[in-house]
């Protein structure tokens, strides 16, 4: 069973540093939904890709597959509806992913010893084996990415198919994508990209297209084009997403209290509260995935 | 009060941080990522069966096709070389796997007696000569030779075939040639007009 | 497809209408997105529904299932009055000059063409609906200015001149704006350096009038100059991998391999059936290419019954069997897929083979479908999966029709097939690609290639004819069954004979001493086939597929030194490896391109250079060869004289059900006038005050017709049938998201959930205010998860259009409630 090895730039509760002196150009993913026709190939070829068994849905009275992303569920493309000042009517397709951060929360708030990593080339991946199950990624992510499995207590998101792009391949959503929709090469090239595909956008009357690549987290591994820009809430976006402040405190100068607050006690309340606590989610919310994309 | 996990985490986030204990960290500043499933396949050069877009497709099956081998399929992605899909694929190409293998997937020959209310199973040979029996039957009784002005016709239209429409043009060419030359079947039909 | 899917990336504007190829084309639909990124071309979406090509449209026009001939005569209407049109390309490749014969007539008010005959409700004479021919040389009259108020052109700009975009709006339910927008985007490619498509699917061809709309489309793109050109084009998605190749090998009734017609029974002699199907020439100079019909016909006849078909016996022309007469005098029996079932249900079949159809799920009317097989005496389904089909005595299904498994004496046989990974052959694509596709494993257990189950029928019944006799066992015995393994005859072996092979040395034409082609030698060209018996092939438009030079389909070159996407060397494009058909008209009368960046074929003063010419490849232009050189007129027809049987112009005629009187003609013709309702018990069509609302069927981009349903992950994308439904009828009826909710048909009901959507819209219709809903197909009774029976042909009726036998399953009327 030897997997690739990757060289890691950051890894949860560790304070290694990077190996070397090689810089790897970082990777990234480009969607340009202007350019999605929502036709779910990315979602089922990550899943293919993958190995992961196909959930159980029903029909929720919208053509979106299911409210969220699943531990064996790791995009999935938002049909949200959008009705401009004009009384134009707009589909606006999204895939909803693991935005690959270039600071990202879930590294910092994860307590577990290389539980996640971020590679090189920028990826960051959940190593399923280090993991104990506690959730604070879930917490530390702004967009509410990462999904804990009710079997394995363990929690999932999306690789950015780690195990292609270290042989050279390109994810598995992005080769399958009809439309060029998603694209995938270094960040600095799609960058480019992003802003011609703007720049068009803005001709053809999309007059607020811009690139949604927050800098609240650094930026992102995956970069979106909006027609709507500013108006990225339409597309199910947090307009400025940022890590939890609670996050950021503890990682930085609160980092040492952290450590001192190693209370098996408290851990282990937590642990379970996480692991076997209500899953919860507020009714109105329901109502709202439930409503999105009719 | 109602509280969420999600919240629950965020408000607990600062107290709980800890597992590790920064700077006795003696990880490798390395990971493994998952085995690539298709380092060791055999590839096979396919087009998709679905939609008349004709994407090229290659099968990963286990083996290398030596005798010994049952091949299986591993995975299914689309060609990038091909000029059409240039490696893409829908939702419903990139599935193709579970077309093939799946659990309800027919591998026996079944017979439903006349009246009866279930399946049963039979062999080939059994289903072979049962059916060119009941066919040679209705052509013997139905076949017209001419009609009624005296027309030749040497045509029966008391059996239909219908069927190709993701066969391939040699079995649609085998079809008509066995069907319509050789038995004298005129209605044939495919799902082009349906 | 005239051009292919590479070729939509040279598009100015895309129309997209008839049809959802985002949904259910998603990767060719690709091209649409590069012309989009590239050219900045403009997409223009008209459909029922605001669905996924709409999504990433530049203009949606969301009008009634059903209306599409008249948006269309909308489109033609406003080209004309706007003069937008590319004149010369007109008066160059079509009959638009051509003049119309006396007597040739249509009547405003009753929406009817002369030669009506009123007591017999039916065209008893279209001989009016023809050109004026010059009795002396047999040619069409014509006149180059287009000024006779009898020409085609006048007649045509008279004809469409009622389809204002008031008129348009009251038919189709989309605001005038909404046209004119649309048509200022769609006929902006009048110009020579500017190119449109059309991408169309079953959104056309599922109807009453089908045939007339592919007809309306046509001439669009002749009057916009963008037939032949790249980038342009009239382009049919077909929905299946091989339903393309499956139509050009001759699976219809109605034709052999390569449309050649069938023989029919009042041709007594090989010569009479040649001179039915063998046009004459309308116009001086002309190629008029079907004057080779023999030579297909006969070394078709060849590859079927081989040295069992000589001159003596016509090449066998008695002993391939012939489309019987019909009851009434000058037709012909009817066996295509709906009278078919119609015919079964009156018990005029004995048994059916179906080889991958499931024709309770597939075929209009669901209930009738099931009648019909209940009185077959025997059935023989070869399949991957169970289906309903197969299986439709069973309880599970029969419990529609209400009757019980042992009142059903239908003897079934279901065997297992091989799929496609499991077996190797061609396909042939909607861009009529034929690739070929290699055997990745054996299929599972007792699981057979279907060319084994045709092979082992086919000679068990031979074998019982030898040893027992019977009758006529003539071509049974004679067919030229000649492969290696006869139980299991390798495709590689079918695909030769398929192109065909020399059987005698084949002379040069030109100088009978030189041998063109070597005995035993595989067939390059379609003129390399004879009428002599000295060669056969089994498909004459697949020559050129399996030559000397190998098996084409087989060719993964990708080079495209043309960057038009051409990829002239990657498989087989049939007909002779031409990649966009009507190519000549890419260029002008002096043979040079309309659009030098967009040159299919151009004349470099010897040839045509660039893609294989659709065109005698070393006529210069100057000496006025048509442009289609398959038409014996040489050009397009936009008047069609005489080969459909409703009309030689496109009028809007409505659907068999439809929530309105014709508000062109409310006092006359409403329906199509010659389409018929089938008679029997399940054959009832509804009226407007029962069933009010306008309901249509489609596919989703997350299942494959009813495959999928047996797929977990298929599933998972979309679990259950369900119902669009306007916002604003749900709120009349009290019905919200996922609630369930009947649709019912004069034919029958099926349950879904709804969906209340803001993607369809109320209309008014002739001054009515129209619901319309949508339902998609995929689901059924077998299948991977909980199928529940819902068959969206449960609802939909089995009225045909009457020149293609399609039925109407866009735009029939239905009542909505809660369940």
């Amino acid at each position: 069973m030897a997997g690739k090895v990757l060289e890691i730039r950051a890894m949860s509760a560790s304070s290694t540093p990077a190996p070397g002196i090689r810089s790897a150009p970082v990777v990234a993913k480009l969607i340009d939904t202007s350019a999605c026709i929502g036709c779910k190939a990315c979602e089922v070829a990550c899943q293919e890709w993958n190995d992961l068994p196909p959930e159980t849905t029903v029909q929720i009275g919208t053509y979106q597959t299911m409210p969220d992303t699943t531990p064996s569920f790791w995009n999935l493309i938002k049909f949200n509806e959008h009705e401009t000042d004009d009384g134009a009517f707009h589909w606006l397709l999204r895939k909803d992913q693991c935005m690959h951060c270039a600071d990202p929360g879930c590294l910092k708030a994860c307590p577990a010893p290389g539980a996640i990593v971020q590679y090189n080339n920028g990826i960051v991946d959940f190593q399923q084996d280090n993991c104990i199950g506690c959730g604070y990624c879930i917490a530390g992510c702004p967009f509410n990415v990462p999904k804990m499995s009710r079997q394995t207590k363990k929690v999932y998101k999306c690789t950015l198919c780690v195990d292609r792009v270290s042989v050279g391949l390109e994810p598995a959503c992005i080769k399958a994508c009809p439309t060029n929709c998603l694209t995938f090469g270094t960040k600095e090239v799609l960058l480019q990209k992003a802003k011609s595909r703007v720049a068009q956008l803005q001709t053809a009357g999309f007059l607020d297209a811009a690139v949604y690549d927050p800098p609240g987290v650094s930026g992102t591994g995956v970069v979106s084009i909006l027609a709507f820009g500013k108006n990225p809430e339409a597309y199910g976006l947090p307009k400025d997403p940022s890590v939890s402040f609670a996050v950021e405190i503890w990682k930085g100068p609160l980092k040492w209290i952290g450590n001192i607050a190693i209370v098996g006690g408290i851990i282990g309340t937590f642990v379970h509260y996480l692991r076997f606590g209500p899953k919860h989610v507020p009714e109105d919310d329901k109502a709202k995935q439930a409503d999105a994309g009719r | 009060m109602t509280t969420s996990r999600r919240d629950f985490l965020k408000v607990t986030t600062i107290g709980g941080v800890a597992v590790s204990i920064l700077g006795f960290d003696l990880t490798s500043a390395y990971a493994e990522v998952r085995e690539m499933k298709i380092a060791r396949t055999t590839e096979t050069r396919s087009t998709c069966p679905y939609c008349a877009v004709g994407c090229g497709i290659i099968i990963h099956t286990l083996g290398d096709k030596s005798a010994n081998v049952k091949p299986a399929i591993v995975h299914i992605e689309g060609d990038a070389d091909h000029p059409t899909n240039r490696g893409a694929l829908c939702s419903k190409g990139i599935t193709l796997k579970q077309d093939v293998v799946n659990d309800r997937r027919l591998t026996t020959v079944k017979y439903r007696a006349p009246g009866s209310s279930e399946w049963q199973e039979k062999s080939w040979d059994f289903a072979i000569d049962r059916i060119a029996h009941l066919l040679k039957q209705a052509r013997d009784e139905k076949l017209v030779m001419a009609d009624a002005q005296g027309h030749t016709v040497n045509a029966l239209t008391s059996v239909g075939v219908i069927g190709g429409c993701t066969d391939t043009n040699e079995i649609n060419y085998l079809l008509v040639k066995a069907f319509r030359a050789g038995l004298s079947i005129i209605p044939l039909e495919q799902q082009a007009r349906i | 497809m005239t051009n292919g899917w590479t070729d939509i990336a040279n598009a100015d504007v895309v129309l997209a209408m008839g049809g959802n190829p985002a949904e259910n084309h998603p990767v060719g639909f690709r091209f649409a997105m590069e012309a989009k990124r590239n050219r900045n071309a403009k997409l223009v979406v008209v459909d029922p529904r605001y669905q996924r090509t709409a999504a990433v449209s530049d203009k949606f026009v969301q009008i009634r299932a059903g209306s599409d001939v008249a948006f269309l005569g909308g489109l033609i209407n406003y080209a004309l009055t706007h003069n937008r049109i590319q004149e010369d390309y007109v008066k160059l490749y079509t009959n638009a000059t051509f003049l119309v014969k006396e007597g040739y007539a249509f009547d405003e008010t009753t929406g009817l063409f002369s030669g009506w005959d009123k007591d017999k409700k039916a065209y008893t004479d279209k001989s009016t609906w023809a050109y004026d021919i010059d009795p002396k040389t047999g040619f069409a009259n014509v006149d180059e200015t287009m000024q006779d108020p009898r020409c085609v052109f006048q007649l045509m700009k008279k004809f469409y001149a009622r389809y204002t975009p008031a008129m348009v709006s009251s038919i189709c339910g989309c605001s005038p704006q909404d046209l004119e927008k649309a048509a200022e985007i769609v006929t902006s490619t009048y110009l020579p350096n500017k190119v449109g498509t059309i991408m169309y699917a079953l959104g056309w061809t599922h109807h009453s009038f089908s045939v007339q709309l592919i007809h309306a489309a046509a001439m669009l793109q002749l009057l916009l100059g963008n037939i032949g050109m790249p980038g342009g084009g009239l382009n049919a998605l077909r929905g299946h991998s091989n339903i393309q190749g499956g139509t050009d090998c001759g699976m219809a009734y109605h034709n052999i391999c390569g449309y050649i017609a069938i023989q029919k029974a009042d041709q007594a002699k090989f010569e009479d059936y040649l001179n039915a199907v063998r046009p004459k020439p309308l116009r001086p100079g002309v190629m008029n290419f079907m004057a080779n019909y023999d030579r297909f016909v006969v070394s078709q006849y060849k590859a079927y019954y081989g040295k069992n078909a000589t001159q003596e016996n016509d090449f066998g022309f008695n002993l391939h069997p012939k489309l019987p007469v019909g009851a009434a005098p000058g037709t012909y029996q009817n066996w295509s897929w709906a009278y078919m079932f119609d015919h079964m249900y009156e018990g005029q079949m004995d048994g059916l083979f179906s080889f991958g159809m499931n024709p309770v799920c597939n075929g209009p009317h669901s209930r009738k479908a099931i009648a019909a097989l209940s009185k077959l005496k025997w059935l023989v389904v070869a399949e991957n999966f169970e289906t309903e089909t197969a299986a439709f005595w069973s309880e599970r299904v029969l419990w529609l029709n209400g009757g019980k498994p042992e009142d059903v004496k239908t003897e079934v046989f279901l065997l297992p097939a091989a799929n496609f990974a499991e077996k190797d052959g061609s396909f042939t694509n909607s861009a009529r690609w034929i690739a070929w596709k290699y055997k990745a494993l054996d299929p599972p257990g007792d699981a057979k290639p279907d060319q084994e189950i045709i092979a082992r029928i086919f000679l068990k019944v031979r074998e019982l004819y030898q040893k027992e006799g019977g009758k006529y066992p003539d071509p049974v015995l004679a067919l030229n069954w000649w492969y290696t393994s006869p139980n299991k005859p390798a495709l590689e072996e079918v695909a030769k004979e398929i192109n065909g092979w020399a059987i005698t040395d084949v002379m040069d034409e030109k100088d009978p001493k030189v041998v063109a082609v070597k005995a035993g030698d595989q067939l390059g060209k379609f003129l390399d086939a004879r009428a002599d018996g000295s060669t056969l092939s089994g498909n004459w438009l697949y020559i050129g597929s399996y030559t000397q030079a190998g098996n084409l389909t087989q060719r993964r070159n990708g080079a495209d030194p043309s960057g038009l996407g051409r990829y002239s060397e990657w498989a087989f494009n049939w007909p002779a490896n031409r990649r966009v058909m009507y190519n000549r008209c890419s260029a002008d009368a002096t043979g040079q391109p309309w659009d030098p960046t967009r040159a299919d074929i151009k004349w470099n003063g010897n040839k045509w250079i660039g893609d294989v010419p659709d065109y005698k490849p070393d006529s210069p232009p100057e000496a006025g060869m048509g442009a289609f050189i398959m038409n014996p007129e040489g050009v397009a027809r936009l008047f069609v004289p005489g080969q459909f049987v409703e009309g030689p112009w496109t009028e809007h005629y409505e659907p068999m059900e439809s929530p309105v009187q014709n508000p062109l003609h409310p006092d006359g013709q409403s329906s199509n006038p010659a389409a018929k309702p089938f008679k029997t018990q399940w054959d009832k069509l509804g009226k407007p005050d029962e069933y009010p609302i306008v309901a249509t069927t489609y596919r989703l981009t997350e299942h494959f017709h009813y495959w999928t349903k047996n797929n977990p992950y298929n599933l998972q994308e979309q679990p259950e049938f369900f119902v669009e439904i306007p916002e604003e009828l749900a709120a009349e009826k009290g019905i919200k998201s996922t609630q369930y909710v009947r649709v019912t048909s004069a034919r029958g009901s099926i349950v879904g959930k709804a969906m209340v959507t803001r993607r369809i819209k109320p209309m008014t219709i002739a001054g009515k205010k129209v619901y319309q809903i949508g339902m998609p197909i995929h689901w059924g009774f077998f299948g991977a998860g909980d199928q529940e029976g819902s068959i969206a042909n449960l609802v939909t009726h089995s009225v045909v259009d009457p020149n293609s036998f399609a039925p109407e399953y866009k735009g029939f009327l239905v009542k909505l409630e809660k369940a």
